[in-house]
């Protein structure tokens, strides 16, 4: 296969360029650090990747998307997949005390995502007939939650846009799959509370190929969360003001 | 604040693969170099049964470095691997195996880090063809007590390169590792299993096992007493050649888990005495042979997931001693009785013909016999403990740090003399104040302190 990663040297991301360097895939990485760029790239050599190309990019800055795109479709040729693990977090508490950085954790998450799908979108569509658009969201925004109301608006309002991109381009030949994680043991959640049903950037990875290869239209990873988010979609908004999760 | 305790709904969230915890919390990173600034102790995966990785009493944060695990370089003419040290033994079997490479030693479970292994100085069924893990190595990359980042190896600052192995972690940050793979002729062993029906029947056929096999290893019904005494399984191994082996590779097999922690009554004498009957009949045949994939071989209880849980809340610990070759048969012999009599309920009773000793200072092996058990804690493994390290002093043995929780500091001091002496030194030269601790170094080592 024939990916490009962007978010490719941290946590799941990094975990998702691994097991296709594995099984021997050609994968663009990109990221923002040169260095964490060049140190993933002779890791992912020695794992067995056919080919890595590193890419300096930042997803934040809009007007970079487009040359970003332009240096995958350089990279790979022919694309079998984009896909987005990148995008920023903090607490609750930490959202609210700071709005600069909730104004910029919004924007990444949301506006700054949602216009590089849409270059995406088109090159995929415009240069090979379509594609896979793997987008990570999360379980955060499948429910407002006392903890993760302003995080998981952000990812509330992207998986509203990647359903509907998926139901208006699929027949066409691009297909969108929204990846909800559960909590994740990674740097970006190192030192908060662990919940129950915590896993790890591996099974994320194997879960995010398997649906890659089924082309599912969204998987909850791991499994797990599935049960655990339907079962908090339904309770009543007097509960979630009760509960403390 | 110490206790055994629930891993699952901890409080205490950090704690060894016993259960022992404390609180504290680890700092995580990809970035090892940052995380390690300033902190008393690096911990990989957390697998020492005791203290090891925990922060002495006063320190609360240390290093993680399960996230920091990219390869760096490899040579594959050389079979040179060199990885951060947070690259689990699990995920390097993940990758080079199919290739065709192995780590050179590994010990009992594959959920190690590269720095866990060289600051242990694991060693494993191999050991008598093999050695330990630290006699692969060719160059550590450290954060010393002082914040330098130096490199050492056996003929680059020797004394802390040696020190290191073996030395728990106490010498400074380990960041990476650089090692030398064994190239394999398949992904799978040939392995056969005899039953022995007495102590002197296993010992006799470890010993012949090791002239022709490299891996080898018994296990010992502890439980079985009188002309039963010291029966056990032996099973020894080799690479199985590539025409010996199945066409296809072996299955990543994602084995049980043990989902939820057992009430502490479920292992007791009984449920103890039909296991270990079960598993000695189990070879009931006398013999079996055959070809088997890495992980049944080197991991059998890495497939199992969360199997410390079946010892209930209370925990559980290990006990690991080596006897010098020259103290004989007999001696062992009086040491399995008396574990026998001590009754502290062991299951996993293993024993292992070392080779000699490695030039790491503080390293566990030498030539002889060693002999590993476990045990749930109860109100009296403190003393049951105690007992055996007196055997242990008397025979002029030693213990496996990596295992132990409870030993006491006069007990170890009597055991290791000279070398702690040495290691003392070492220690201290890289490291005047003994910044860098651990729970354990608090314990047996370091100066006594009101904290």
């Amino acid at each position: 296969m024939r990916a490009a990663i962007i978010g490719a040297t941290k946590g799941m991301g990094r975990q998702l360029a691994r097991r296709m360097a594995e099984r021997g895939d050609m994968i663009a990485i990109l990221g923002r650090s040169e260095a964490s760029l060049q140190a993933a790239t002779t890791d992912l050599q020695i794992r067995g990747a056919a080919e890595v190309h590193p890419i300096v990019f930042d997803l934040a800055d809009a007007d970079g998307h487009r040359k970003g795109l332009r240096a995958i479709e350089g990279a790979l040729g022919h694309i079998d997949a984009i896909i987005i693990t990148a995008g920023g977090f903090d607490t609750q508490e930490g959202l609210e005390s700071d709005l600069e950085r909730t104004a910029r954790i919004l924007d990444l998450n949301y506006t700054k995502t949602v216009l590089f799908c849409e270059h995406a979108r088109k090159s995929l569509m415009d240069q090979q007939g379509g594609g896979k658009l793997v987008v990570f969201t999360s379980v955060a925004g499948d429910k407002g939650r006392k903890t993760v109301g302003l995080y998981g608006s952000s990812k509330a309002g992207l998986s509203h846009y990647l359903d509907s991109l998926d139901a208006r381009y699929r027949d066409a030949g691009l297909v969108t799959i929204n990846v909800k994680p559960g909590f994740i043991r990674t740097s970006m959640t190192a030192g908060l509370p662990e919940p129950p049903f915590a896993g790890e950037p591996d099974q994320v990875a194997v879960d995010v190929l398997k649906a890659m290869e089924k082309q599912l239209p969204t998987v909850y990873t791991p499994s797990i969360w599935a049960l655990v988010m339907l079962v908090i979609k339904h309770l009543p908004k007097f509960v979630m003001r009760k509960v403390g999760f | 604040m110490t206790r055994f305790l629930d891993p699952l709904k901890s409080d205490m969230p950090l704690h060894g693969w016993g259960g022992l915890g404390v609180h504290g919390r680890e700092a995580l990173g990809e970035n090892l170099a940052e995380i390690t600034e300033g902190k008393p102790l690096t911990r990989g995966l957390g697998r020492s049964y005791g203290d090891a990785g925990l922060p002495a009493p006063g320190d609360e944060v240390i290093a993680g470095s399960r996230m920091a695990n990219r390869f760096l370089d490899w040579n594959p003419d050389t079979g040179v691997l060199r990885a951060e040290a947070g690259v689990s033994l699990n995920e390097l079997r993940r990758v080079f195996l199919p290739k065709g490479w192995f780590t050179p030693v590994s010990p009992g479970t594959s959920f190690v880090t590269l720095g866990g292994m060289v600051a242990s100085d694991v060693h494993g069924k191999g050991h008598h063809s093999a050695g330990t893990f630290g006699e692969h190595l060719t160059s550590l990359t450290m954060r010393l007590a002082n914040g330098e980042i130096v490199t050492c190896g056996p003929d680059d600052k020797p004394d802390l390169f040696w020190a290191t192995t073996g030395g728990m972690g106490l010498t400074g940050h380990i960041l990476d590792v650089s090692f030398k793979m064994r190239a394999v002729p398949s992904p799978w062993i040939y392995a056969e299993r005899k039953q022995c029906p007495n102590l002197d029947s296993l010992l006799e056929h470890l010993e012949e096992a090791a002239e022709a096999y490299p891996m080898t290893v018994g296990w010992i019904d502890c439980l079985s007493t009188g002309r039963n005494l010291g029966r056990g399984i032996l099973m020894q191994g080799r690479w199985a050649e590539l025409h010996e082996t199945p066409a296809k590779y072996p299955a990543d097999g994602g084995g049980p888990s043990v989902p939820f922690t057992f009430p502490n009554w479920a292992l007791n004498d009984v449920t103890l005495k039909g296991f270990n009957w079960a598993y000695y009949h189990k070879e009931f045949k006398g013999f079996r042979s055959g070809v088997e994939s890495t992980q049944t071989w080197w991991y059998p209880l890495d497939g199992i997931g969360n199997w410390s849980r079946i010892y209930g809340k209370r925990g559980f610990t290990q006990h690991q001693a080596v006897f010098p070759k020259a103290v004989g048969r007999k001696v062992i012999r009086q040491y399995v009785e008396l574990i026998a009599m001590l009754g502290g309920s062991s299951f996993l009773c293993v024993i292992k013909d070392c080779r000699a000793e490695a030039p790491g200072t503080l390293s566990f092996p030498m030539e002889g016999i060693s002999i590993a058990l476990d045990f749930p804690m109860r109100a009296d493994t403190q003393a049951i403990v105690d007992r055996l390290n007196e055997f242990v002093i008397e025979h002029g043995g030693r213990i496996y740090l990596a295992k132990d929780a409870l030993t006491r500091r006069e007990h170890f001091e009597a055991m290791e003399g000279e070398r702690l002496t040495k290691f003392m030194e070492i220690r201290r030269k890289y490291d005047p104040d003994l910044t860098i601790r651990s729970r354990l170094s608090a314990r047996l080592m370091d100066p006594e302190v009101e904290r």
